[in-house]
């Protein structure tokens, strides 16, 4: 990091780095400023993938606009599913039962799990080391599954609904996951004998891209790029959310706020999703995953096709004008996605549609503070910088 | 707010006893709504007041989340309660230290969309204001690098004003390719 300027020439050249480039992992876009190798400017770029979800948001009711949240971090779909149906129900002031707050947990561990086994495979992979990729999309793959039978979708999961999820888990899923969890930390392991003390990639992240705690708060960082800084502050714990008052897990925290540290604060909280999840199948709640309010929840299709009630309310929920209405208000609701602080911003102007939909992504914030982390640095490091941030295209441009 | 309440008696939080202390005159509105303290600070001393929340040391609000905006010219209620507003700029704000968060809203009228920047505060803000801006139209003074950032340099527009159209308006007219198969 040191010396990349001393060594510089004198002769400045502009290179554009993205917005198809194999390190970006989506289309996004950064000039940068070299002299020789160290980087003298950097200016990120956005918007190649923006497609007006929040306009989206004034048009589509409640339930539907839980298809667009899919799309934002496409890492962690179940996350954003979670995080958008938590602030639509915590609008309309109701609470869901006990067994969905969990299902929806484990949820969002789980595919916290997968966000972060794709950033370490594919981080590692711009590093030069192929073997931890294969790794860690072998372990993701087998999530993937989990998700697949559970939503029917490995991408698209849509797997929530306002006052419920979409259904029940699947028989034996209970036991998949339990597997899992028990060979996970076995599996993830293998990754820190091939990276935690090797020291090609401790020369390529230690020390690069750090930033000072300060900065950290004064940029918006949040999650993960946030503890690694040393800040031990988590949604989960800070502002519990959906019965994660009832778990009890560690907050991993860094000291220098460098790619080294990001890549040790997601790597522990892998582990410590793990146990999340462990204590979420051990007292996993029986009963109904979805709200006994007909106003809010589609009622059984057994009842929608046989009985005139069911029908009513089927055709109620579904019907313009007649769905989901929160109240005449606002409310913003955060929550932990894997790579920070997801939030969203809600008007609501009392009808079926909402009048102002918000999303505050992490990775905005996250990709904002890149020239402060590689100015000064070597070209080089950018791949590296990049990488430990995480940023996805998707949630960045929405 | 609602008569329950007032029954409970609930204390007054600490940002809103601040707040009426120092800056009284700034504030033409206040609420609090699930945990969060909503306070609606006149345009001209909106600086002022998110810096005060910034720096001052028993409310350390030093954690910017979010600044947008809502156009509320389809909004009637929300567009009579300060003076036709068009605009109400919304700034999301969390406090580390007491681990709560605020939102101070800003109406801005249509005649004037200038509001001072607060980039000199929080860094993160760059960013921020300036999708605030692509997207409404907003214009914040004092910003050291005001662009579109969503939209293309060359746009025409706001797109989440409440005027522009859900499938735009005009930009397919620029694609040659349009033109000759039309």
């Amino acid at each position: 990091m040191q010396g990349g300027l001393e060594r510089a020439t004198g002769e400045k050249m502009v290179l554009n780095f993205g917005p198809q480039h194999p390190a970006t992992h989506g289309t996004l876009r950064i000039v940068l400023e070299l002299d020789g190798e160290s980087v003298l400017k950097a200016i990120p770029h956005a918007g190649y993938l923006h497609t007006g979800f929040e306009k989206l948001g004034e048009h589509l009711d409640y339930n539907q606009y839980i298809v667009v949240t899919d799309r934002m971090n496409y890492l962690s779909p179940l996350s954003n599913n979670f995080g958008y149906v938590l602030a639509v129900e915590q609008l309309l002031d109701i609470e869901v039962t006990k067994r969905c707050q969990y299902i929806r947990i484990l949820m969002a561990e789980l595919s916290r799990l997968a966000d972060h086994l794709l950033w370490l495979g594919t981080a590692a992979l711009d590093l030069g080391a192929f073997s931890v990729f294969l790794y860690s999309f072998r372990e993701r793959e087998k999530l993937y599954s989990i998700f697949e039978k559970t939503t029917g979708a490995r991408l698209t999961t849509s797997y929530t609904r306002v006052g419920g999820v979409l259904r029940d888990l699947y028989d034996g899923c209970v036991e998949d996951v339990r597997q899992f969890v028990t060979n996970f930390p076995k599996a993830l392991k293998e990754t820190h004998t091939l990276l935690t003390k090797n020291r090609i990639w401790m020369d390529r992240t230690k020390g690069v891209g750090a930033i000072s705690a300060d900065d950290a708060i004064s940029y918006g960082l949040t999650g993960p790029c946030l503890r690694a800084t040393g800040v031990a502050h988590d949604i989960r714990k800070a502002e519990p959310y959906s019965s994660y008052d009832e778990v009890t897990f560690d907050v991993p925290v860094g000291t220098n706020g460098d790619a080294y540290d990001r890549y040790l604060v997601r790597m522990e909280e892998m582990i410590q999703s793990c146990g999340i999840v462990t204590q979420v199948l051990d007292n996993m709640p029986d009963g109904s995953v979805n709200l006994e309010d007909n106003k809010i929840t589609m009622p059984n299709k057994s009842d929608a096709y046989g009985h005139i009630e069911g029908l009513i309310h089927h055709f109620k929920i579904v019907m313009d004008g007649h769905g989901v209405q929160p109240p005449i208000g606002e409310h913003y609701c955060a929550t932990e996605s894997p790579n920070g602080e997801l939030g969203f911003y809600i008007v609501s102007d009392g009808s079926g549609t909402a009048y102002r939909i918000r999303i505050r992504p992490p990775s905005f914030l996250h990709f904002q503070a890149l020239p402060h982390m590689l100015e000064g640095g070597m070209v080089s490091d950018t791949v590296a910088v990049l990488g430990s941030l995480n940023v996805i295209a998707g949630e960045l441009d929405r | 707010m609602s008569e329950e309440n007032q029954v409970e008696e609930q204390p007054t939080p600490l940002i809103l006893q601040k707040l009426e202390a120092n800056h009284a005159d700034a504030l033409l509105a206040h609420d609090e709504t699930r945990g969060t303290v909503v306070v609606v600070v006149r345009k001209e001393q909106a600086y002022a007041v998110l810096e005060y929340l910034k720096t001052d040391p028993e409310l350390a609000y030093a954690f910017l989340v979010d600044v947008t905006a809502v156009d509320n010219s389809q909004m009637e209620s929300e567009l009579m309660q300060f003076d036709y507003a068009r605009f109400m700029v919304v700034y999301q704000l969390y406090s580390y230290q007491g681990q709560c968060r605020a939102r101070v809203k800003v109406p801005v009228h249509e005649n004037d969309l200038n509001i001072p920047s607060v980039t000199r505060l929080w860094q993160g803000a760059n960013w921020l204001e300036r999708e605030t801006y692509d997207m409404f139209g907003i214009h914040f003074e004092g910003h050291p690098d005001l662009r579109r950032i969503l939209m293309p340099d060359d746009f025409d527009g706001h797109p989440l004003r409440k005027d522009y159209p859900l499938r735009g308006h005009g930009e397919r007219e620029r694609f040659n390719f349009d033109k000759q198969n039309a």
